[in-house]
């Protein structure tokens, strides 16, 4: 199948830029898998993991803590507030995020702390997960950018 | 004829200019590298959020009166003017082309237009151009950060809901290259639509729904736009003043060549003069 054109920008940077097979992303209702020609789609995207198939490649998988993704002629472009590639988070500094944001969760601050501690539980919980997947799988993939 | 002492005293305090405006120009060009970096490196994201923008707002015409009231269009009776300038001069001919390129567009409007000076210098100009000035925005710094510009982002959503105005722009100094700064204006609300095929327009799938969808991506793309403005700006500020210190620089020591080429010549001469009037004395005491 013709491949589809997938970017992932951050106001800092392009996280990722190639032409795809094969999307997951994490929907707000649920995860949401994107095939070549997909119908036009706009949706928020909640904090945790994408999964990227190429033919003839290992899945990559990359983290993300939430923002927009657009499916527009056979082109989806996910808007980030922040995303990293597996290979470039840093598993001891998000174990420690981890940690820090339960113990704030369990000292059960006021609300608005509360929330902001949950955001971060869930951000850090998504890049331990793609940075765990590196590793049951030593080499990272080809193709890149 | 000048006086030596008056030419040295010159030279002196054109060599103490000189150092001054390459100092200047040094720091200007550190300062520029780093908001070059962050300038480039937002232009993806305010780039691309602008073409999806174009995208919706393409496909939102038939919503109607149940538009996200930032989509919503009006018929234009007054405009406001997002106007990015530096906070500081000795950057050349930046402030004045900024200040009358929004000057024209503000008298090329056939409506009221309010104007939301970010920057002294535009401040200044408006002020004193007794412009319909809506709020001031100053002392942003050299690397202000996404929650610095959110107030002005926010102000001008308000004025757009609220229906004090009907359109919003913001105009600031593109960053071309190091010695080409633009002056552009660029329109936020309402959203633009894109143009497309027709085949394209099928209509998006929202997802959890439209409204809030739009409701979290429509501020967010005013944001970015405005801060990703105040980007250029700056990098427009510190290129602006790099080149207009080292325009500077060359002046003054092109000026001291000069003074020291008339000040030899000057010494000479007082010298020739001296010895003449030695060697004329000495002849009329022989005589």
């Amino acid at each position: 199948m013709a491949p589809m054109r997938l970017e992932i920008i951050t106001a800092e940077r392009v996280v990722y830029s190639d032409d795809v097979d094969l999307l997951v992303a994490p929907g707000m209702e649920g995860e949401l898998g994107i095939l070549p020609h997909h119908a036009p789609l706009m949706t928020m995207i909640a904090p945790g993991e994408i999964t990227v198939r190429k033919e003839g490649e290992e899945d990559s998988y990359l983290a993300i803590s939430g923002g927009f993704l657009e499916v527009m002629a056979n082109h989806v472009t996910i808007l980030a507030d922040a995303a990293e590639r597996s290979d470039e988070i840093d598993e001891a500094r998000v174990r420690e995020a981890l940690r820090r944001a339960e113990e704030r969760i369990n000292m059960r601050a006021s609300d608005m702390d509360l929330q902001r501690a949950v955001a971060a539980l869930q951000r850090s919980q998504a890049r331990l997960r793609v940075v765990q997947r590196r590793r049951a799988r030593p080499s990272p993939p080809p193709g890149q950018s | 004829m000048p006086n030596i002492r008056v030419i040295r005293r010159r030279i002196r305090s054109v060599q103490n200019t000189a150092k001054v405006t390459r100092a200047m120009e040094m720091i200007a060009a550190s300062k520029l590298r780093r908001s070059q970096q962050r300038l480039l490196a937002s232009r993806p994201y305010s780039d691309t959020i602008m073409e999806v923008m174009g995208h919706l707002a393409a496909q939102t015409g038939d919503l109607g009166d149940d538009a996200h009231p930032l989509l919503q269009r009006r018929e234009v009776n007054r405009v406001e003017v997002i106007h990015v300038t530096p906070d500081r001069g000795l950057c050349g001919g930046l402030n004045a082309n900024l200040n009358r390129f929004v000057g024209r567009f503000v008298l090329d409007q056939s409506v009221p237009v309010s104007v939301i000076p970010v920057g002294r210098k535009g401040r200044d100009f408006m002020v004193r151009s007794n412009r319909d000035v809506r709020a001031v925005f100053v002392d942003q710094g050299d690397r202000p950060n996404l929650l610095d510009v959110l107030p002005i982002a926010r102000l001008a959503m308000d004025d757009y809901e609220s229906g004090y105005v009907d359109e919003v722009y913001v105009a600031y100094g593109r960053f071309i290259s190091t010695v080409v700064q633009r002056p552009t204006i660029q329109k936020l609300l309402p959203v633009e639509p894109a143009e497309m095929e027709p085949g394209e327009l099928s209509g998006y799938i929202y997802e959890p729904g439209s409204a809030e969808v739009l409701a979290s991506l429509l501020p967010r793309f005013v944001e970015m736009q405005v801060y990703h403005a105040v980007l250029e700006s700056i990098g427009s500020e510190q290129s602006a003043r790099m080149v207009a210190m080292r325009n500077a620089t060359d002046s003054a020591n092109e000026m001291i060549q000069g003074l020291t080429l008339l000040m030899n010549k000057v010494r000479q001469e007082s010298i020739t003069t001296e010895l003449l009037d030695i060697v004329g004395g000495a002849a009329a005491l022989e005589g």
